[in-house]
């Protein structure tokens, strides 16, 4: 039996421990809001926090979860990255923008002013195929400011 | 030219059983695309009669729900309804993949509506031929809508003016509206659009030449920078209802596997070690398709699982033996010598002026010094649409009816493709329209969702059909492999005076016609239209065999014609030791209007969207202008440099500059876009600036990393580990749109942007390196 937090509230999953958390999340815990984009850590679509930290739900098995895991859907709106996603306009699409805010709002938590160079590294997991990254920049240097 | 209200009146189905499903289906609190909150007026909206323009404007019986008391909504049939609290219902008739036709066509009823943005809800339609065409790809939702969606706004506010003068008895002439209010200036009064919709409904529908359209100068949404798109708050809080979000109640989940090489058949398989994965079910099998393929399933192994994960777990222990296929014979390297061989040969002419023969035979002789002939060579592999979520759906068949939820562009496809497959009537298909996670093209094929209703129909119960990444770029629609053969003699003045151009790839017709080899369908996409001021042109175009599913690709067939073409015609610059852009504007000639010819469907391309040089030429200056060229570009120093290319495309004009620096190992970082925009008449112009920012960042991965290569028939990509995409560090630092003011009708968006990309990166990289590298993508040449 693994015991864990989602959100706040307590889980226990005893199923396939091998089974990656995106999908816990996406059709045991019906949270759908972590996309599923490549199953191996590549795109970043999938990315949630675990105890704050950015992770690849993708690639983490129910065996390796433990302590707090928050989704997008534990985010409470507006957070300061929503918001400046909002007023920036980022998304096209919006497939991959869960996953992207998730990796920006880990970033500003370890780094309150990054650089142009911080933010590529921090994101250049996370892909987005329509090509909103240089709005995706703007918008971390806007929420970086507002939450100063 | 497809239009949407060419098929507008012809029927008109009744819709509330369809809204029964959409709101059973989704879990949870759901967004806006799909809320219980307004099942009252939604089902008088779909379930009404049909609301039509001009002649075959019919006034219907509005409200037929049997038993309700009226709130009496005012709906003008298939488009739009207001309730009684002013909420103003307009369906989105086309897809949402990103582009954000789904909210700039209700922005424009809403503008003409006079109504107030924050009072619309937007209802998305499912597949139904009474939409018209309803295909999310060409560029063209709000090309060919945009006037028909004008019309609907303006009839429903003339109704309710009407409304309210009889109300005042007064004469609708001495009313005006503010927005969602009708108001009588000399008494000071006004009503609400809720108060009076019910009135308003009961009026006979007035003629289109009663129905004043709104001076653009009156426009309160067409244009103005404050447009946002509808679901983007949604979308940041994962509330979006994706393709891959839709659920069913009692659904299983599914995985299949598919033949590895196209046209191969199960010979056996053994599923006893796939039986004991945990959670999974059972296997079932899906007959492989007959030719030609169209968007038929493949055929394959399916696993039928409790969740997406054992599904994908149980797959990989299956055991199959595939029959043999013809098509096992494709490599890409010697395919490549193929098509190259063939575009060294006579083609089909796709478009002929002058004597190119002539002129070649007539500078050969005169060849050595002002006279010459230059010949080269490009080569674009095939790619994949890889968007970012990978082919979903999920169908269920019960009593010979398929409900189906997916992530298409194109749903009517959808109804066709499941009513062919499973032989039954197309209007026994539904299919609910989810957002889209992408699309690019890919997703008007819609083979996944007939598996899942192939599978229901096995099964007996809802299928959620789940495509792996791998699934994803292994069994694409491929956008099609190219060869190029350019050849022009230039005289003294270094301006070609004919120019052969031969395009030679396996053709997207080979979907739907399995001995199709030429693809003359295509040659509009970039081919047969050349803008260039030269006396003798000839373009044509060979044959090439199929060996995998051809598919379009956003921007299509553009993408290898433009990269040929204003590679080549950089090449001549260069050649004439001439300025880039100079040269461009020189070929491009005088503003004019470029004769072509015309098929009998393009009569709107023909009136309304002449291929206008001085457009082109426009776009060009300020491309340049902005981009700083000239000042810059001559100081920038060793390893950087900037190329341009301009190309029109679903009939906008775009010209790009793009700035590189190639860095001691080789790399290229792209420091600076500067793209310029004609589209006509732009409805949301930040969104458009989005499209092209996005293009740049599109043209990026298929210039530098897209690359899809087949051994022994197999797809050998698989994932973004093999199959690159541009990732933040590797895509253009700054990307600036400078979308150039026009009152033209409106034009393409969601495309035209990607095909100047890599023509004008490869041109920036021989501006910085002096190599001329003549295929795509370029990692595959060593630049240091």
């Amino acid at each position: 039996m693994i015991r864990f937090k989602v959100n706040g509230k307590e889980k226990t999953f005893d199923g396939d421990p091998d089974m990656p958390l995106l999908w816990y999340l996406r059709d045991v815990a019906g949270l759908s809001g972590t996309k599923f984009g490549c199953g191996m850590a590549l795109c970043g679509a999938c990315t949630v926090h675990q105890d704050g930290t950015a992770i690849r739900s993708c690639s983490t098995p129910m065996k390796e979860v433990n302590g707090e895991i928050t989704t997008i859907e534990g985010i409470a709106p507006m957070h300061p990255v929503q918001k400046a996603w909002m007023e920036i306009r980022v998304p096209q699409c919006g497939y991959c923008q869960t996953g992207q805010i998730m990796q920006a709002i880990s970033l500003l938590k370890e780094n309150k002013t990054p650089s142009d160079q911080d933010i590529d590294t921090a994101m250049s997991g996370n892909i987005c195929r329509c090509g909103t990254y240089q709005r995706i920049r703007a918008a971390i240097h806007q929420a970086a400011k507002e939450m100063a | 030219m497809k239009t949407a209200d060419t098929k507008l009146g012809e029927t008109s189905v009744s819709g509330t059983k369809m809204i029964e499903n959409v709101s059973q289906s989704f879990r949870g609190s759901p967004g806006r695309s799909v809320s219980l909150s307004r099942r009252g007026f939604l089902q008088g909206a779909l379930a009404s009669g049909v609301f039509v323009l001009s002649a075959r404007f019919v006034s219907q019986p509005l409200w037929a729900a049997e038993g309700e008391a009226p709130p009496a909504p005012f709906e003008p049939g298939l488009w739009m309804s207001i309730a009684s609290d002013g909420t103003v219902t307009i369906v989105a008739h086309r897809s949402e993949m990103g582009c954000g036709s789904r909210t700039a066509l209700p922005l424009v009823v809403t503008d003409e509506l006079d109504a107030d943005w924050s009072k619309v809800k937007i209802e998305q339609a499912p597949g139904d031929p009474k939409y018209g065409d309803q295909d999310t790809d060409g560029s063209h939702s709000v090309r060919s809508s945009f006037d028909l969606m004008r019309q609907v706004g303006a009839t429903g506010r003339v109704m309710l003016i009407s409304a309210a003068a009889t109300q005042w008895g007064v004469s609708p002439k001495e009313c005006s509206t503010e927005p969602h209010f009708v108001v009588h200036r000399a008494s000071g009064r006004k009503l609400g659009y809720g108060e009076l919709a019910g009135a308003a409904a009961k009026l006979p529908v007035p003629k289109k030449e009663d129905v004043p359209l709104k001076a653009r100068s009156e426009w309160s949404y067409i244009g103005k920078e404050s447009n946002s798109l509808f679901d983007l708050p949604e979308i940041i809080t994962g509330k979006a209802v994706f393709g891959m979000d839709a659920t069913m109640p009692g659904m299983v989940f599914a995985s299949v596997e598919h033949p590895p090489v196209l046209g191969q058949k199960i010979k056996s398989y053994d599923d006893k070690a796939a039986l004991k994965v945990p959670g999974v079910q059972k296997t079932l099998t899906i007959d492989p398709f007959k030719p030609p393929h169209l968007f038929q399933p493949l055929g394959g192994v399916a696993v039928i699982a409790d969740n997406t994960w054992a599904a994908f777990k149980g797959r990989k222990s299956l055991n199959i033996e595939w029959s043999e296929s013809p098509h096992a014979v494709y490599n890409s390297g010697p395919f490549r010598k193929t098509l190259e061989a063939t575009s060294r040969q006579p083609g089909k002419v796709a478009r002929n002026v002058g004597d190119v023969d002539a002129e070649f035979a007539r500078v050969a002789k005169a060849s050595g010094g002002e006279f010459k002939i230059v010949e080269a060579e490009y080569y674009a592999p095939h790619l994949a649409h890889a968007s970012m979520e990978p082919p979903v759906a999920v169908a269920e068949y019960r009593d010979g009816k398929v409900v189906a939820w997916a992530p298409t562009q194109n749903p009517q496809a959808v109804q066709d493709t499941i009513a062919s497959v499973l032989g039954i009537k197309k209007e026994d298909v539904t299919c609910h329209v989810t957002l889209l996670g992408g699309g690019f093209g890919r997703k008007s094929k819609p083979d996944q969702v007939a598996e899942a209703a192939v599978l229901s129909k096995q099964l007996g119960k809802p299928v959620k059909v789940v495509w792996s990444r791998e699934d994803d770029i292994h069994f694409d629609f491929f956008h099609s492999v190219a060869a190029m053969y350019m050849k022009a003699a230039v005289g003294p003045n270094g301006k070609p005076s004919a120019w052969l151009q031969r395009t030679v790839y396996p053709p997207i017709a080979s979907t739907f016609d399995a001995s199709a080899t030429y693809a003359d369908d295509e040659m509009g996409l970039g081919w047969n239209n050349l803008p260039f001021e030269i006396p003798n042109h000839r373009a044509e175009n060979g044959p090439a065999d199929y060996h995998v599913r051809i598919g379009w690709l956003r921007s299509v067939a553009n993408i290898y014609h433009a990269f040929a073409i204003h590679s080549f015609a950089d090449e001549l610059a260069k050649s004439a030791k001439k300025d880039s852009v100079q040269y461009l504007l020189d070929l491009i000639g005088p503003a004019r209007i470029v004769p072509l010819t015309y098929k009998d469907d393009e009569a709107d391309e023909k009136d309304r969207y002449p291929l206008d040089t001085a457009r082109l030429r426009r776009v060009v200056e300020v491309a340049a202008e902005k981009s700083g060229w000239g000042k810059r570009s001559a100081g920038l120093g060793k390893g950087r440099g900037m190329g341009i290319a301009a190309h029109r495309s679903f009939l906008t004009y775009v010209a790009t500059v793009v700035e590189v620096e190639v860095d001691s190992r080789g790399q290229v970082h792209i420091p600076g876009v500067w793209t310029a925009v004609d589209a006509g008449t732009v409805v949301s112009p930040d969104n458009v600036r989005n499209q092209f920012e996005g293009a740049a960042v599109f043209g990026t991965s298929l210039a530098l990393f897209g690359e899809i290569t087949a051994t022994n028939g197999v797809i050998d990509q698989s994932n973004f580990n093999n199959y690159q995409v541009a990732r933040m560090n590797r895509a253009p630092r700054h990307v600036e749109v400078q979308i150039v003011a026009s009152e033209a009708p409106p034009a393409g968006v969601g495309e035209p942007g990607v095909p100047p990309f890599a023509p004008a990166l490869y041109n920036a990289v021989f501006a910085a390196t002096g190599k001329r590298v003549r295929e795509l993508p370029l990692s595959k040449t060593k630049l240091v």
